[in-house]
C-alpha cells in the first residue's frame, strides 16, 4: 500500500510538472524565435501578465476559456508590436526597454484588474482532456494524457518549431538575421521585417503561456502571477543553447522543480515555504552559470541592426 | 545640447501622461481632475511635500546605485532585493546589540545595510565577471529570492515576539531601538536626516565617479571594455566592484526606510523604489546630481498617485503605467540624440509645418 501511494506522488508530481511546464514551454519556444532573430526580449514578464490578464479577464465575461486564450494572444501580438517599433525600429537597447515593457504589463494589468474585476475571483477555466484509451492506462494515463489542451499543444509545438526553425525557407532567414543582418541586407532580404514578425510571435505565445497560468492552472487571477517567469524565460532559451529540444529539457527541469515545490506543500511536508518557493529562482542562477561562457549565440543578438555600420 | 535634452525628457514625460490620460478615460475620470488633483497635491501642502521627500530618499539612493552600475557598462535590475537585504540586515544587527551606545551603533547599522546590500549585488558582479552570467536575468531572479528571504527572516528567527504574543503573526521585525531612529526635520511630518544623507550621497557618488581614478575605470569599462581591457584596467574587478557599489546604495536606501520612516522592518517596506530608483537614475541622464530632481519628481509621482487613488478613485497602479512608459520614451529618444540628423530633420519638419500654420 505504501508503495502503491509513493508511486502516486511520484505520477503526481509527474502530471503536476507537465502541467507546470506548459507557460515555459510556450513563452520560451516563441523567445527562441525572438532571439534567433537577434532580438531579446526582456518585456517578456509584462507580455505574459497581459496575457495572463485579458486570459483571465475575457474568460471572466464571456465564460469561454478558449476565447479567452484566443484574446490573450492579440494581447500578446499587440505588445510584441510596441516592443518592435522600439527595438527595432526606434533600435532603443533591448535590455532598459524590456525593463520598460515588464513595468508597463505590470501596472496595466494591475490597473485594469481593479477596474474592471476589483477583487480575487476564480473563473470556470479549462477542462482536461482525456486521451481516450491512453487516458484509460493505470498511472501513466493520469500522468501523461490527462491534461488540458495547451499542454498537448506546447509539447506538440516542440518538433513544429524545430521544423519550422531548420526546414523552412523562413527559419532558415531567422537564422541568417540572428547571425549576419548584413548579409541578409545586402542579399535583399528585409531584417526589420523577420524581426518584427519574430517579436510579434514570440509576443503571441508569451500572452497564451500568461493565459494558461489564470485560465487553466490558478482558474484566477492577482498582481504579479507570473511571479517573474517571463525572466525565467529569457534565461530557460539561454540555458536550452536556442534548440526546441534544449528548451524542452531545461522547461521540464524548472517545472519539476516547481511541482515539487507544490508537493512538498500539499503531503505538509515540514519545509519552509518561503525556501521551497526561491527554487525555481536558485535554478535559473546555477543554470546560466554552468552554461554560459561555453555557447554559442547568435551573434547578433542584442545588437539594433544599423545598415552601413560595421557589425 | 543642454537644452535638446531637457526637451526631450520633458517630452517624455508629458507623453507618458497622456498615455496615462487615456486609461483614467478608461477608468471614466475626468484626466484634467484626475491629474490636477497628482500633480498639484505633493507640492500645495507641507505634508504633501514632506511625504515627497520622504519617498525621494529611496529612490534617490537607489537610482544612485544604478548610476554607478549602468555607467559601468552593468545594467542591475536588482535595487529591489538589495534594497531588502539592507533592510533586514540591519534591523538583526540594530536588535541585536540594544546596549551599544547609539553612537557605535547607527554607523554599525547603516555599515550593515550598505554591506548587505553589496553582498547582494556583489553575487551577480561575480556571476558576471567570473562567468559572464547576463546581470539582467541574476539580479532578477536575486530580487525574487530576497522577496522570499525576506519574508522568510520576518516570518521566523525576526518575528517581533509580540506577534507571536497575540497570535497575530503579521511578519515584522520588534521596533529598533529609539536611539537609532533617524531626528525628524520638521515637527509632525515623517520627513528625517536620511533625506540630507541622500543628497550628501549624491554629491559623493559624483566626485567618486567624476573625480578619482577608481572612477574613472569604471566609466571607462562601461565606455568600451575592450579599449579599458587594453590600457591594462582589471574590466571584471570594475564590474564586480560596480555592482558591489551600486548594491551598496540600495542596501543603505533599505536602512534608511528602517530607520527613518517604519523603525523596524516590515512587509511591504519598498513600495516599488528599486524598480523607481532605475527610472529616477535614467531620467536624470545617469548624472548624479540629474538624479535628485528626478527623484523627488518620481516621489511625488508616488505621493500624488495616492491622494489621486483617494479623491477620483483611480488605482494608484498607474504610476508603475507611466513609469514605464517613461523609459520607453526616454530609452527610445536615444536615437534621436545619438544620431544629430534626425533631430535636424524633426527640427525642420516643425519649422515648416508651424510657418504653413502661420
Amino acid at each position: 500500500m505504501a508503495d502503491l501511494a509513493g508511486q502516486g506522488i511520484f505520477l503526481g508530481i509527474i502530471a503536476t510538472g507537465l502541467r507546470l511546464a506548459t507557460p515555459y514551454l510556450l513563452a520560451a519556444l516563441g523567445e527562441m524565435f525572438t532571439q534567433r532573430s537577434g532580438i531579446y526580449n526582456l518585456g517578456l514578464e509584462g507580455v505574459m501578465l497581459m496575457g495572463a490578464f485579458f486570459g483571465f479577464f475575457t474568460t471572466w465575461v464571456t465564460g469561454s476559456p478558449y476565447l479567452g486564450l484566443f484574446v490573450s494572444m492579440i494581447a500578446g501580438a499587440i505588445m510584441g508590436l510596441m516592443m518592435a517599433f522600439v527595438s527595432v525600429t526606434l533600435k532603443a537597447e533591448q535590455g532598459i526597454s524590456g525593463i520598460g515593457f515588464s513595468m508597463l504589463g505590470w501596472g496595466l494589468s494591475g490597473l485594469f484588474f481593479r477596474l474592471y474585476v476589483g477583487g480575487i475571483t476564480t473563473i470556470e477555466g479549462l477542462k482536461p482532456w482525456k486521451i481516450p484509451v491512453l487516458g484509460d492506462i493505470p498511472f501513466i494515463g493520469p500522468a501523461f494524457f490527462n491534461h488540458h489542451f495547451v499542454v498537448y499543444l506546447a509539447f506538440l509545438l516542440v518538433p513544429v518549431s524545430w521544423f519550422i526553425l531548420f526546414k523552412t525557407n523562413w527559419g532558415l532567414t531567422v537564422r541568417a538575421v540572428g547571425m549576419t543582418p548584413q548579409a541578409v541586407d545586402t542579399l535583399g532580404g528585409n531584417v526589420a521585417a523577420t524581426r518584427y514578425q519574430c517579436i510579434i510571435i514570440g509576443s503571441m505565445m508569451a500572452g497564451l503561456a500568461g493565459a494558461t497560468l489564470t485560465v487553466a492552472n490558478a482558474q484566477m487571477f492577482m498582481d504579479n502571477i507570473t511571479a517573474g517567469r517571463g525572466f525565467i524565460v529569457v534565461a530557460l532559451v539561454y540555458f536550452g543553447r536556442w534548440s526546441p529540444l534544449g528548451i524542452l529539457a531545461g522547461s521540464l527541469l524548472f517545472s519539476m522543480a516547481d511541482s515539487f515545490q507544490l508537493w512538498v506543500q500539499v503531503l505538509g511536508i515540514d519545509f519552509p515555504y518561503e525556501l521551497a518557493v526561491i527554487l525555481p529562482y536558485v535554478a535559473t542562477i546555477v543554470a546560466l552559470a554552468v552554461s554560459f561562457g561555453r555557447v554559442w549565440a547568435p551573434a547578433a543578438l542584442g545588437r539594433p541592426y544599423e545598415r552601413g555600420a560595421r557589425g | 545640447m543642454k537644452s535638446k535634452q531637457i526637451l526631450v525628457l520633458a517630452a517624455a514625460l508629458v507623453g507618458a501622461l497622456l498615455i496615462g490620460a487615456i486609461f483614467i478615460l478608461l477608468a471614466k475620470s475626468n484626466p484634467i481632475t484626475a491629474y490636477s488633483v497628482m500633480l498639484s497635491g505633493p507640492f500645495s501642502s507641507n505634508f504633501g511635500f514632506t511625504e515627497t521627500l520622504v519617498r525621494t530618499t529611496p529612490i534617490l539612493l537607489v537610482g544612485l546605485g544604478i548610476i554607478i552600475s549602468f555607467r559601468s557598462g552593468v545594467l542591475n535590475i536588482g535595487g529591489e532585493g538589495q534594497l531588502l537585504m539592507g533592510a533586514i540586515a540591519s534591523a538583526a544587527v540594530a536588535l541585536s546589540f540594544p546596549l551599544l551606545p547609539t553612537v557605535l551603533l547607527l554607523p554599525l547599522v547603516l555599515l550593515t545595510g550598505a554591506v548587505a546590500g553589496g553582498l547582494w549585488g556583489g553575487i551577480a558582479g561575480f556571476l558576471k565577471a567570473k562567468l559572464a552570467v547576463n546581470e539582467i536575468l541574476s539580479t532578477v531572479m536575486l530580487n525574487q529570492i530576497a522577496a522570499q528571504l525576506y519574508i522568510f527572516l520576518m516570518r521566523g528567527v525576526l518575528i517581533d515576539p509580540q506577534e507571536l504574543a497575540y497570535g497575530t503573526g503579521v511578519p515584522q521585525t520588534s521596533l529598533v531601538p529609539a536611539g537609532l531612529w533617524l531626528s525628524r526635520l520638521i515637527e509632525g511630518n515623517r520627513l528625517h536626516t536620511g533625506f540630507i544623507m541622500a543628497v550628501v550621497a549624491a554629491i559623493l557618488v559624483y566626485v567618486l565617479l567624476w573625480r578619482t581614478t577608481i572612477g574613472f575605470r569604471l566609466r571607462a569599462v562601461g565606455e568600451g571594455p575592450d579599449a579599458s581591457r587594453y590600457a591594462g584596467i582589471n574590466v571584471e574587478a570594475y564590474v564586480a566592484l560596480a555592482m558591489v557599489l551600486a548594491g551598496a546604495f540600495a542596501g543603505l536606501a533599505g536602512t534608511i526606510e528602517v530607520l527613518g520612516v517604519h523603525h523596524r522592518a516590515l512587509e511591504d517596506l519598498s513600495a516599488g523604489y528599486g524598480f523607481s530608483g532605475i527610472v529616477a537614475a535614467l531620467f536624470g541622464r545617469l548624472h548624479p546630481l540629474g538624479v535628485i530632481p528626478a527623484s523627488v519628481l518620481f516621489g511625488a509621482l508616488i505621493v500624488g498617485a495616492d491622494m489621486m487613488q483617494r479623491a477620483v478613485n483611480i488605482p494608484a497602479a498607474i504610476v508603475l503605467v507611466i513609469q514605464g512608459f517613461v523609459i520607453l520614451f526616454v530609452v527610445s529618444s536615444d536615437l534621436l540624440m545619438r544620431k544629430p540628423e534626425l533631430w535636424d530633420k524633426l527640427k525642420l519638419r516643425l519649422l515648416r509645418q508651424s510657418r504653413e500654420e502661420v
